[in-house]
């Protein structure tokens, strides 16, 4: 190389990092939830990013949108991948029934579609609706760890009966097969390396575990779900159009059916199965690490089980790993207070399966810049949300009350560390 | 063909010109002038353009652009647009009447437009009326949209985004003006076919004026209601120019077949633009707010009100004289830009809804004449999105060309 082209080389260099030193830097991992699970290969991540612009696509009414929906892509609800602003909650209803809890159906039930097309009514909550319960849209992050936990692993956690009796006893919720479960099911099995780990039947049902209530049997049952109720999208596990049965036509929109394709779907699903797990900060502090300890010594951990397992998975990164969710996945009673007379399958209108607690140290950073804690957002410190914990979880509030202010804020420094 | 023919096949008088318009206007067929006496097979060549002392003029102008940005980190690459190239064509096809077109290709022939295709009448200074597919008089950009008069490689993004520039619609009307000393009054208004239902029908997720452009609104307007639009402007012959514009009119498809079957949806665009200039410093502006009927069914999420604003600082900084150019100019540029796209606030949180964008936009431009421009921009923009949470920062430079031939 000449001197000459010696000098154009390096004042290229400088030149490029004098730009470089005007663009703005990448977020650290720990302040977002986005990105992929370590490890993946080349074409793994392409599958990710074409998940990834699936999930980002705002669907028009030429596309498929509604004629009644919620919101016009996954990323408005999830915005970030984190838990979702209070504007694009769900609220849903129903009341009791002589052969139990009645999703109403001839009034649009269970899932309320505020929003519209133009030219087509939204819905409105019944005034015969009894139960009548808001969701605020969880984080996406992570959700292919708990996909891949086996069933069994599940089971073993399920303590119905509290035999072991710390007061707390998770249920599993349990779902009558129907074919959109079994089509679910069976499309997953595909490819694993263990088809019978997942889509176990206990008692002739299956076990559900996404969802607030557990409604959803595996990710790809919850991505065609909030298809077609979220957004009005049909696919082909879900080709029924939403309608208003208050518009007196089941007459819907005007895009052909399917509105998105099978591999649109699995592409969401993959994109859903490979979304990292949130990164901890602070995790050596020693608050943290104090409050960690408060956090199990005050029976927390009971339903918030801090560490899981997955069973065999196709995908690599998902094989086998233990992770730390801070969820048990099971239905637990929370009392009165987080009773809103709403529920599905077969838990009461008192139990709420247990969240997970990662990510929830960023929850504003996805929510507008404040934080809306508990499946509704009625909440706004944590402190407050550990509060209106009741039921299983008395014992837990009764022990965090009883705890100095600083250990109190010890706790809450943990929480925020997740 | 002979002059004589071009003379005879010349356009009707002032009167007939009037009814021809108004008999347009009230939807019935226009006047035939005169039985033409060539054969059919000989239209094609029948034309006044053909073997005369052509008016008719050719231009147009090119751009072309690279890009390099980065958001929040992860960036895209290097990569380099033809952003446009227009051809226009201009005739003053009598003493009274010309016309003028513009035919634009966008990024090679992704996109092809006919942006302009219109005829004026010119009865007096104060009194022109126009026709044809005209560039509604809404801002200042809208019509002034050529890239090689602008020393930024972007147009700002208030008009594009609210003020749908380049904004082309089938329509008629008239224009003029008046000068007393220093100062010039001119006034502009027409009727056209006015934007669609894609307003709100769209694929942004957002409401978005740009959306209701439709190639079919060239052909027929979606609800039978034009669209009004006015401009009234106070120029200074040293100081520069005021404008104030509106532009109105139902945009969804409220009926069918006659039959209504929706609300009117009414979308209103107000703008005021200043062009002037202090001492050596050139300044350009425009603020736009528009006001939009949302469905029920989209409130909220769709903005129902918008508004914008850039202001352009120029500063020729350097006049250098080489390669036989005598005019040439370094201009140093500053652009500051905002949009909010969705002014409400959240009925669930009563904060605010987020959907906005600021942006500065620091340049320097190289003209050698006056019709042609090299041109250097650095930009930085925090785009917030509809929840309000912390904003994406993106950044990046362009450089770029634009010339008039």
């Amino acid at each position: 190389m000449s001197g000459s082209t010696k000098a154009v080389a390096l004042a290229c260099a400088l030149g490029l990092a004098a730009c470089d030193a005007f663009m703005p830097s990448a977020p650290l991992d720990e302040d977002v939830l986005d990105g992929t699970i370590e490890g993946m290969t080349a074409s793994q991540v392409g599958q990710h990013i074409a998940g990834d612009e699936e999930f980002g696509r705002v669907f028009a009414v030429a596309d498929g949108l509604g004629p009644i929906f919620v919101a016009a892509s996954c990323e408005q609800c999830h915005a970030g991948d984190g838990k979702g602003h209070p504007a694009f909650s769900l609220v849903r209803f129903g009341r009791p029934g002589i052969a139990g809890f009645d999703p109403m159906p001839a009034f649009g039930g269970p899932q309320l579609q505020h929003r519209s097309i133009p030219g087509y009514p939204a819905e409105a909550v019944p005034q015969e609706a009894v139960g009548v319960s808001t969701f605020n849209p969880p984080a996406v992050t992570g959700l292919g760890f708990l996909d891949a936990v086996d069933d069994a692993t599940l089971i073993a956690l399920a303590d119905p009966n509290d035999m072991d009796g710390d007061g707390i006893s998770g249920r599993l919720q349990l779902h009558e097969p129907d074919e959109l479960i079994e089509a679910a099911l069976e499309l997953e099995r595909r490819g694993s390396p263990d088809p019978d780990a997942r889509g176990t039947l206990v008692n002739g049902r299956y076990i559900g575990r996404f969802g607030k209530k557990a409604l959803t049997v595996n990710l790809l049952h919850q991505t065609v779900g909030a298809y077609q109720q979220d957004m009005g999208v049909t696919s082909d596990l879900l080709s029924e159009d939403l309608f208003n049965p208050a518009s007196g036509s089941r007459a819907s929109d005007s895009a052909p059916d399917p509105e998105v394709s099978s591999a649109t779907v699995a592409n969401v699903v993959f994109y859903l199965k490979t979304l990292r797990v949130p990164s901890r900060r602070d995790q050596g502090d020693a608050d943290v690490l104090a409050g960690q300890q408060i956090f199990a010594d005050i029976g927390c951990v009971g339903c918030h089980v801090p560490t899981l397992m997955t069973g065999a998975s196709e995908i690599e990164v998902l094989d086998r790993v233990e992770f730390h969710p801070y969820t048990d996945l099971l239905l637990h009673d929370m009392g009165p207070e987080l009773d809103d007379g709403y529920t599905e399958g077969r838990a009461l209108t008192s139990e709420w399966r247990t969240p997970p607690l990662w990510g929830i140290g960023l929850q504003d950073s996805f929510q507008g810049g404040q934080a809306f804690f508990m499946h509704d957002g009625r909440a706004r410190t944590l402190d407050e949300a550990i509060l209106l914990h009741g039921g299983e979880a008395s014992g837990a509030r009764t022990r965090f009350s009883g705890l100095s202010a600083e250990d109190q804020a010890r706790l809450i420094r943990f929480l925020e560390s997740l | 063909m002979n002059r004589s023919r071009v003379r005879r096949h010349a356009p009707p008088r002032f009167s007939m010109a009037c009814v021809a318009l108004a008999a347009i206007a009230c939807g019935a067929a226009p006047v035939q002038s005169q039985v033409d006496s060539t054969l059919t097979q000989s239209g094609l060549y029948n034309r006044p353009f053909i073997g005369s002392v052509s008016s008719t003029s050719v231009g147009g102008y090119v751009e072309g652009n690279t890009n390099y940005f980065v958001e929040d980190g992860v960036t895209e690459g290097f990569s380099m647009e033809l952003r446009r190239f227009n051809i226009f064509l201009f005739s003053q096809v009598s003493q009274r009447v010309r016309f003028l077109s513009e035919l634009e290709f966008e990024h090679g022939t992704e996109e092809i437009a006919l942006e302009t295709a219109l005829v004026d009448l010119r009865l007096s200074p104060g009194l022109v009326l126009r026709g044809g597919i005209i560039l509604p008089p809404l801002g200042y950009l809208n019509q002034n949209h050529d890239s090689p008069r602008w020393d930024f490689i972007e147009r700002p993004l208030v008009t594009t985004d609210i003020i749908p520039s380049t904004l082309s619609e089938v329509g008629f009307g008239a224009y003029g003006s008046f000068a007393r000393g220093d100062l010039v009054l001119s006034y502009d208004a027409y009727l056209t076919n006015g934007l669609g239902a894609g307003v709100v029908a769209n694929e942004t997720g957002r409401t978005d004026i740009a959306s209701g452009k439709s190639e079919e609104l060239f052909g027929e307007d979606n609800n039978g209601s034009p669209a009004l639009t006015g401009r009234v402007a106070m120029r200074h012959t040293s100081l520069g120019e005021v404008g104030l514009s509106y532009y109105g009119g139902y945009y969804n498809d409220y009926q069918v077949e006659g039959v209504q079957v929706d609300d009117k949806r009414w979308l209103g665009i107000a703008a005021l633009d200043v062009v002037g200039e202090v001492g050596p410093t050139s300044l350009r502006a425009e603020v736009v707010y528009a006001s939009i009927d949302v469905p029920t069914g989209l409130a909220e999420l769709h903005g129902d009100t918008q508004w914008g604003a850039y202001l352009d600082v120029l500063l020729p900084v350097w006049r250098p004289q080489f390669l036989g150019y005598t005019d040439a100019v370094v201009t140093a540029g500053l652009r500051l830009e905002a949009v909010d796209y969705n002014r409400g606030t959240f009925s669930t949180t009563g904060s605010a809804i987020g959907d906005q964008v600021t942006a500065l936009v620091p340049g320097v431009s190289f003209r050698p004449s006056s019709g042609t421009v090299f041109r250097a921009n650095y930009r930085y923009h925090w785009a917030t999105d509809f929840q309000g949470n912390d904003p994406a920062r993106r950044a990046g430079f362009q450089v770029g060309f634009a010339t008039y031939f």
